[in-house]
């Protein structure tokens, strides 16, 4: 291309230039401004050396840091199972919610009772109900680890709110879609199976990521019950020195667990196709 | 199957000897007090084009969606080759299955490649082998003059591409009868030439088509019975010589006088 910028078009570029040096100058001066302003009040606070011993002590971070990392392992290992029969349970839960036909009756009234009582229930108290209560019934087969009890409980309540995610992501679908896999003769199930559940699932996944990210630090819940998770493992360290350094250590380890998650889950929602129509203005960058 | 369309159409009996290939009798559909189609009645003959026009909500599209048993009618009779698929007890899915649909936003599947939204009737209803069903679309593909595009997606192609591809679509399957419900009227005026020169040129094949449409020149080349469709009926129906040059009745030079401006 033999195209050089007009002057004018090169005297715009310049001025761009210039507010763009102008404006990374004042988000670093804001942003400097800011974290002094931070550092000095927690530090000139009257109570910080106390609070910087207890809270900030690097070699108890360094010497619980082993375990707590370990009790991490089993986080990982927890939301990782548990994500996989979350999105099971909840694809089951969804789509028994669009049968029709009097015979699905009870299927559908289970599935709307199941979602509505444990969107309702406190994660919480289904852990101490189900860690507690469920070994009590010394039935047969039932797992009595406080690890896969806890995996239960959130199991039961992350796929209520899943399923929702799943089923908004069925009605936004379009009927037309619907309407045209039916007048090819595909029947119900498999015009949700080829032509609804494709462009829904599609739609649904940065919602979903999303509540990955909330089980990841969900699954901390499960020290209630007694698993020697981050969350336990780092209460173990901080009795043991007397110095509750170790909760901080578990916090950063969490943060850093969700932030890739978040990122990926950002990148995917950004990313051209999945959100439709919105793509046309991916690039286009913000409107003077 | 009638004999009806067995026939060389060369060789076929001055149409009104045979008998309808779909046959509407007094149908009525209503959303709530709604009366969109009040007792209507319509003859389609193999290997006839009949074009419905009428004015936004005079019941052509509904009449269609009827006929595909995408809705279901409040009373009256639809039948396709003498059978009444308006029966309940009747496998809806397999009646769908023999009559192919146009929609006016086309419809297509987005997730799915051109050649797949093509194949999915084939494999799932028909049964067709995965090969075949391939061979089939690529060749229906090909009269739609879309082949070099069927890896695309169809949010790649324009709008009267697209369409073309819902046609390829509806096709495939050989369907006793297609209908196309508008299927030209969300398409930029310069795209919809290579729609209805599609369908003047499946016409010469000998397809039976019921066509909503708006495009009155259209109507004039292919149809071979116009029906102007008024408060649910068929106000009135015959050739388009007849029905758009010399209307007898004065709904109908009202419409005409309103569309043509």
């Amino acid at each position: 291309m033999s195209w050089t910028p007009s002057e004018r078009q090169q005297e715009r570029d310049a001025y761009r230039r210039s507010r763009a040096r102008r404006s990374t100058a004042v988000a670093v001066v804001s942003t400097v401004a800011l974290v002094a302003v931070a550092v000095l009040a927690l530090t000139s606070s009257p109570g910080w050396p106390r609070v910087r011993a207890s809270f900030f002590d690097w070699e108890v971070a360094q010497e619980s840091f082993p375990a707590i990392l370990e009790g991490l392992w089993l986080n990982i290992r927890v939301m990782a199972v548990s994500a996989v029969l979350i999105v099971v349970v909840a694809m089951a839960l969804a789509l028994a919610r669009t049968l029709r036909g009097p015979v699905f009756f009870p299927v559908r009234a289970l599935a709307t009772g199941y979602v509505d009582v444990f969107r309702g229930l406190p994660l919480i108290l289904v852990l101490l109900l189900v860690g507690f209560g469920l070994p009590g019934l010394r039935l047969q087969g039932i797992p009595t680890s406080a690890v896969a009890l806890g995996t239960l409980a959130l199991v039961l309540t992350y796929s209520a709110y899943v399923a929702e995610v799943f089923r908004a992501g069925i009605e936004s679908v379009h009927p037309s879609q619907v309407a045209a896999a039916r007048s090819l003769g595909l029947t119900r199930a498999q015009a949700m199976r080829h032509v609804v559940l494709p462009q829904a699932v599609r739609r649904v996944v940065p919602p979903l990521l999303n509540d990955l990210v909330a089980l990841s630090k969900d699954s901390g819940l499960i020290s209630i019950l007694g698993a020697i998770d981050a969350v336990r493992a780092a209460q173990i360290e901080t009795a043991r020195y007397a110095n509750f350094t170790p909760y901080v250590v578990a916090g950063v380890l969490f943060v850093a667990l969700t932030i890739p998650l978040t990122r990926f889950t950002d990148v995917l929602a950004r990313r051209s196709g999945w959100v439709g129509a919105q793509s046309s203005l991916a690039g286009g960058g913000a409107l003077r | 199957m009638s004999p009806g369309r067995l026939r060389d159409p060369g060789l076929q009996h001055p149409p009104t000897l045979d008998p309808p290939l779909l046959s509407v009798r007094g149908v009525r559909k209503a959303f709530g007090d709604h009366v969109v189609l009040d007792g209507l009645s319509l003859d389609v003959r193999s290997h006839q084009v009949v074009v419905l026009i009428g004015a936004s909500g005079s019941g052509k599209s509904t009449l269609l969606r009827c006929i595909d048993l995408l809705e279901d009618v409040d009373d009256g009779v639809i039948e396709l080759e003498g059978q009444d698929i308006t029966d309940p007890r009747l496998d809806a899915n397999a009646v769908r299955a023999r009559i192919g649909m146009v929609f006016q936003a086309y419809n297509l599947f987005p997730h799915l490649r051109v050649i797949d939204n093509v194949t999915l009737a084939p494999r799932l209803v028909h049964g067709t082998p995965p090969e075949q069903a391939r061979a089939d679309a690529l060749a229906v593909l090909e009269r739609v003059g879309l082949a070099a595009k069927a890896q695309a997606f169809p949010d790649e192609l324009s709008g009267g591409q697209q369409q073309r591809v819902a046609i390829a679509r509806a096709l495939v399957a050989k369907p006793a009868v297609m209908l196309l419900d508008e299927v030209t009227s969300a398409l930029d005026p310069e795209l919809v030439g290579e729609v209805l020169s599609l369908l003047t040129e499946l016409k010469s094949t000998g397809l039976t088509m019921v066509v909503a449409t708006h495009e009155m020149g259209f109507a004039r080349e292919v149809a071979d019975e116009v029906c102007f469709l008024h408060e649910g009926r068929v106000h009135e129906r015959g050739t388009p010589a007849q029905v758009l040059e010399n209307p007898r009745e004065e709904r109908t030079r009202e419409f005409l006088r309103r569309i043509t401006g």
